[in-house]
């Protein structure tokens, strides 16, 4: 498995937001997309993982073998802890719940309603998502968000156990992942320019 | 050259700036010909008296709401299929036009049936079928000013302009179905095509001609709208983004 | 996608909502009807194949707007956009859950309400029959509705104006069955065409409603 992504441009509300961006991740990777507010960190994970088209570009890896995992975690408030994560697994066709919980810290939780989670008991449940679903390649939108250090370690955990199996992880964030080994890269160098704007966005025709 | 190359926005605002003050003039040449012509200059008809020559604007206009549906359709398969951005925005630009065209068909069609059949309304098959188109045009022109992203509201009134005729169609054909499995056969029957004598049928021509040449006037007009807001709105985000 | 639907009842269940408001508010139509029309037998009679109908559609109505909006809002839709299941499939188990939670709830209470309403003895297996024929159509149509106006913020009323116009074939062709079959007619071909419908709209419209999705996803 190796992501490759040449010369790519993606685009927010008909905008070009960011272009010519290249970079590849093979198995066992951890890369961490940087960059101030609004430069197209969440649009690009969208893109990736094919809930958008891109604007030019060519990405080599099909959006079948991506986890994404976005800033809403996909809890169902009603249901509890063990519940959300049995959808998800056999949504996916994978069976390892017990493993997930355990991983994320979650068995103590397992019969609590998600509604009655605090913010970083759902964002560890969210992560769980991703060990149930099976996938290789992890793309994170600001993942430790509303995590408590321990768990900012037990997450570091769980990415490193996914990396040696062979998976990998692209992660936007602004903070410390607490995964030192990850490459970073800075998206403000591929920010579109004014050029690009006329090239590529969807409104170009118009101008 | 390709006939797409007049989908560009800048290539269709050239070409229609220059045809668009001959079909205007046309088409008021039509109008004003045709309804001269059908109100003063024929004879009253011997069963309906002078009721019958509000046919020159109930028939057209009611052509033109069946129409202006179809043309949506067409232009709405060319934005799925080719993703050109002027046919999406001909699309929006004819359903006020296609909509006014049927409340002009439902008024004047009111208008004629009071006197002829002493009602001002009767769920007649084909009329109850135009009430249901109005309701058609209503939801597309809702869900363009509901959704804020302008290539989402095309891509998704583009699916509703495919599905919802199908249901069109199907509605016509229910409706048919519905009044005459109910009341006694079409006793209310609008179809005057085989009692219209000549006389009546050259100025109705005319008419005809006209409100296509007006249909065809406001929806360029309209559409030329459309693309100059388009261009400021591209224009704008260009500006913020410098 | 057995998962999705056990998933999609149980939140019904759970939440409640779904289950209980559109039953009331079938019963509240049966009950304000004759209130606003009258109490005589043969009037009511007359009228209760549609009212029944109608009821039964503007019920069915009700609980649509939150058949995507919910996933939508809370990042389930993105994750089912991306997950190994096509999106055409999760729209058909969606349509089927709620034609389960609020269709299947209305046919059966629907002869109880015939009785308030004064319908014919002879029209009591037809609407029942009608109705189960019918209503997975409505719940189809309204997931495509609710699929085109899912970014929408309250999007309900619009929702109603969308799928309303789209309702009169099955709205139609429904209430000419019970009326036939109250009248000792044969039933045989609104019957059929409601059937038709219903088929018709089940196998194609998951995908004219994913494609909506798609696009509001985006």
């Amino acid at each position: 498995m190796e992501l490759r992504v040449h010369d790519l441009a993606v685009a927010r509300g008909g905008i070009t937001v960011l272009e010519g961006l290249s970079f590849s991740l093979g198995a066992g990777a951890a890369l961490v997309l940087r960059g101030p507010n609004g430069v197209g960190k969440t649009t690009l994970l969208r893109t990736l993982a094919g809930l958008q088209p891109a604007v030019a570009g060519r990405l080599s890896l099909e959006p079948e073998e991506m986890a994404y995992a976005a800033h809403a975690d996909g809890i169902k408030a009603v249901l509890t802890v063990e519940e959300n994560l049995r959808f998800w697994a056999a949504v996916s066709g994978q069976g390892a719940v017990e493993a997930a919980l355990g991983a994320m810290n979650l068995a103590d939780l397992r019969h609590r309603r998600a509604a009655h989670l605090s913010a970083g008991q759902k964002r560890r449940l969210g992560l769980a998502r991703l060990l149930v679903t099976g996938r290789k390649l992890w793309l994170l939108d600001e993942p430790t968000v509303s995590l408590d250090a321990a768990s900012v370690v037990l997450f570091g955990q769980v990415v490193r156990q996914h990396l040696a199996a062979g998976g990998a992880a692209l992660m936007a964030s602004h903070v410390d992942l607490g995964i030192g080994e990850a490459a970073v890269l800075d998206l403000a160098p591929y920010r579109a320019t004014r050029s690009a704007v006329q090239a590529g966005g969807f409104d170009e025709a118009f101008v | 050259m390709s006939i797409w190359e007049y989908a560009n926005p800048k290539k269709f605002m050239q070409s229609s700036a220059a045809v668009l003050p001959w079909v205007a003039g046309l088409s008021a040449l039509c109008l004003v010909t045709g309804l001269v012509w059908g109100f003063f200059l024929t004879p009253d008809d011997y069963r309906q008296g002078s009721t019958v020559k509000i046919i020159y604007l109930h028939v057209p206009s009611a052509m033109m709401a069946i129409n202006a549906w179809a043309m949506m359709l067409v232009a709405s398969l060319i934005w799925l299929v080719r993703r050109h951005h002027v046919s999406a925005l001909a699309a929006k630009a004819a359903a006020p036009v296609g909509l006014t065209m049927t409340v002009i068909a439902l008024v004047t069609g009111a208008l004629w049936g009071q006197p002829m059949w002493g009602t001002w309304w009767a769920w007649d098959p084909r009329l109850t079928s135009f009430l249901i188109l109005t309701l058609f045009y209503f939801g597309y022109i809702a869900l363009w000013q509901a959704v804020e992203d302008p290539d989402t509201a095309a891509d998704l009134t583009a699916v509703l302009c495919l599905v919802g005729s199908v249901f069109a169609v199907l509605s016509r054909y229910a409706v048919l179905f519905w009044n005459q499995g109910l009341h006694q056969g079409a006793s209310l029957s609008l179809d005057k095509k085989e009692n219209v004598a000549d006389v009546f049928w050259l100025p109705l021509v005319v008419c005809i001609a006209g409100f296509v040449l007006l249909f065809l006037t406001l929806v360029l007009v309209r559409t030329r709208t459309e693309v100059r807001a388009r261009r400021l709105a591209a224009l704008l985000a260009r500006e913020r983004l410098a | 996608m057995l998962a999705l639907l056990t998933r999609d009842l149980r939140l019904a269940m759970r939440a409640g909502g779904g289950f209980g408001l559109g039953l009331a508010f079938f019963l509240l139509v049966a009950v304000l009807v004759p209130l606003g029309v009258g109490p005589e037998g043969a009037v009511l009679a007359k009228i209760a194949p549609g009212i029944l109908w109608v009821g039964a559609l503007l019920a069915c109505l009700l609980s649509l707007d939150r058949l995507f909006a919910l996933d939508f809002e809370d990042g389930s839709l993105d994750l089912l956009a991306t997950a190994p299941i096509p999106l055409e499939g999760v729209v058909a188990v969606k349509s089927l859950a709620h034609w389960l939670v609020t269709g299947v709830p209305l046919v059966l209470v629907a002869p109880v309400l015939g009785v308030l309403l004064n319908l014919p003895v002879a029209g009591y297996g037809w609407l029942v029959v009608s109705l189960a024929l019918g209503t997975p159509a409505l719940s189809v149509i309204g997931a495509f509705g609710a699929a085109l106006v899912v970014g929408v913020k309250r999007g309900g009323l619009l929702l109603s104006l969308l799928v309303l116009p789209l309702y009169v074939p099955t709205l139609i062709f429904g209430a000419e069955v019970v009326k036939r079959g109250a009248g000792g007619l044969a039933v045989g071909t609104p019957l059929a065409l409601l059937a038709g419908i219903t088929l018709a709209a089940a196998a194609l419209l998951p995908f004219a409603s994913a494609a909506a999705l798609r696009v509001n996803l985006r």
